[in-house]
């Protein structure tokens, strides 16, 4: 039981001393789930909206393939993106493969559908009085796509924020797709996976605090653009 | 509170972008990759060679560790430029196949059993051969890498010399398909034997401060040798690979200063690699 304890106060001293290896795998993680989810959001809020604005034929069966990929197991992702990005792959000549970017790359396709679906969601919920009053106030395009968001703006950062929990939480894809590489691609998760299996649990349990600490502020901002949406 | 909530929006946002884009500008030119076994990262052996190596040629190596058979693969799919790898055998298949080329010799240690100090199945001291059949008729817990790499492939090998089937499908035999310090930790909690490679064991029992749930019970034996070579990826294969560093972390490596650099890597005294290149 003592090496608990130990590992505990151990981790504490990594993180209060600036421990370079802790920190290199915090900032590692912070800079894959941004780039992700900047791109997510990009290509997610647009579909998002047409999505949930528009009807068309076939908007049922559409819907159920994105909310059936809210489900996507990092793992399945790994896969196809190593697949893809091996340099054997269609896509080797990028070079991607154990690159931050290539992690960047597979979180994206992991998150986008929770953007497109909750943002979808967020738009369908709109008053639907709102539209034919833009419209017949003349607004054209882009003009009812920004004011619609605007309107939806609580729920579409719900989307947000939700996806982003979802990148900075994940294991799999880092793993695979990252290869854990020291000062380069090690994040927390790859990090505590790999100093568990070595029976380092300090590191470990440094790490897991300040992921917990993230998923605390995630979770808080969430409940409380919940109340406000 | 909505002005509260915007600024926090925006400053967010904000860091976001700033940790995004200042990690495009940290992509080096010169990046060596390369895929090794578990041992030599397991071990610290890297993480004390890259600092030097980056002194020495302005190289920064950045290393995937996987099993040895994966580390071919890897080199196979032209996603890493050298390799460091302790599978003879394949090896040389991999360089007669054409996917690699520069094959050099650069150190060895050896392999050892392990298992707990009580030795259920009473094989301290014995031969591998030996050993192995007790292990096998005695039904012992015995933890194997089971994931192709240089070690598997010798255990493997062992099984073959002893003249017994593998026994792939036997509950008491632990197929743990994870890297050499994994595979420790789960044959210590179970009470297991292993086949290790003596640096890896020389980390955990330092890891645990000399009193080590497992202790070594077999070793000395001239099959148990372990060879470590590195190995240029083939550029007439792998056109996007960095021959050029490859060559040169080769040669840095079988040079006498790193050799030195080897042979004084040690952990409680002992040392962990011994440098052979010609």
């Amino acid at each position: 039981m003592d090496y608990i304890a130990q590992g505990f106060i151990r981790s504490i001293e990594l993180l209060l001393s600036g421990d370079h290896e802790t920190y290199s795998a915090i900032f590692t993680t912070l800079r894959i789930s941004s780039l992700s989810i900047i791109a997510s959001l990009i290509i997610g809020i647009p579909f998002g909206f047409l999505l949930g604005y528009f009807e068309f034929p076939g908007k049922r069966q559409v819907r159920a393939v994105v909310d059936t990929l809210l489900a996507l197991p990092t793992v399945v992702v790994g896969l196809f993106v190593y697949a893809f990005i091996s340099r054997r792959g269609p896509c080797g000549e990028l070079g991607i493969l154990f690159t931050i970017s290539g992690i960047a790359v597979a979180q994206t396709i992991l998150i986008t559908p929770i953007v497109i679906s909750l943002t979808a969601t967020a738009v369908e919920s709109l008053d639907r009085r709102l539209r034919a009053t833009l419209v017949a106030l003349g607004a054209r395009g882009r003009q009812i796509l920004i004011t619609s968001l605007m309107e939806a703006r609580y729920a579409v950062l719900v989307a947000a924020v939700t996806a982003y929990g979802r990148a900075i939480s994940e294991v799999g894809i880092s793993m695979m797709i990252g290869g854990n590489i020291k000062w380069h691609t090690r994040t927390i998760t790859t990090a505590i996976a790999l100093e568990t299996g070595k029976g380092d649990f300090a590191v470990g349990m440094a790490l897991g605090i300040v992921l917990l600490t993230f998923a605390l502020v995630v979770n808080s901002s969430l409940t409380l653009l919940k109340k406000r949406s | 509170m909505k002005m509260v909530l915007k600024k926090v929006c925006v400053v967010a946002c904000a860091m976001v972008c700033l940790i995004g884009l200042s990690g495009n500008a940290a992509i080096a030119d010169d990046v060596l990759k390369m895929a090794t076994t578990t041992s030599t990262d397991n071990t610290g052996l890297l993480d004390y060679l890259a600092p030097v190596f980056k002194a020495d040629t302005g190289i920064e190596l950045q290393w995937v560790a996987v099993g040895t058979g994966k580390a071919l693969a890897l080199g196979g799919n032209c996603d890493v430029d050298v390799l460091l790898v302790h599978a003879p055998a394949a090896e040389m298949t991999y360089v007669q196949e054409g996917s690699g080329i520069d094959r050099t010799e650069l150190m060895y240690n050896d392999f050892v059993f392990i298992g707990p100090p009580s030795d259920p199945a009473g094989v301290k001291g014995t031969s591998v051969k030996d050993a192995l059949g007790v292990i096998a008729s005695k039904k012992a817990s015995f933890a194997s890498r089971g994931d192709n790499s240089g070690t598997h492939q010798k255990e493997l090998e062992l099984w073959e010399h002893a003249q017994l089937a593998v026994p792939d499908k036997e509950t008491w035999y632990i197929q743990t398909g994870q890297g050499m310090m994994n595979t420790i930790n789960i044959a210590a909690e179970r009470d297991a034997y292993t086949l290790t490679d003596r640096g890896t064991y020389i980390k955990y029992e330092s890891n645990w401060k000399g009193k080590a749930p497992l202790v070594i019970l077999v070793e000395g034996d001239a099959s148990l040798r372990n060879q470590y070579s590195a190995i240029a990826v083939n550029p007439q294969k792998c056109s996007n690979v960095k021959y050029d560093l490859a060559k040169r972390f080769i040669a840095w490596m079988a040079s006498d200063k790193t050799q030195k650099l080897i042979a004084d890597f040690e952990l409680m005294g002992k040392q962990l690699f011994i440098p052979n290149a010609k």
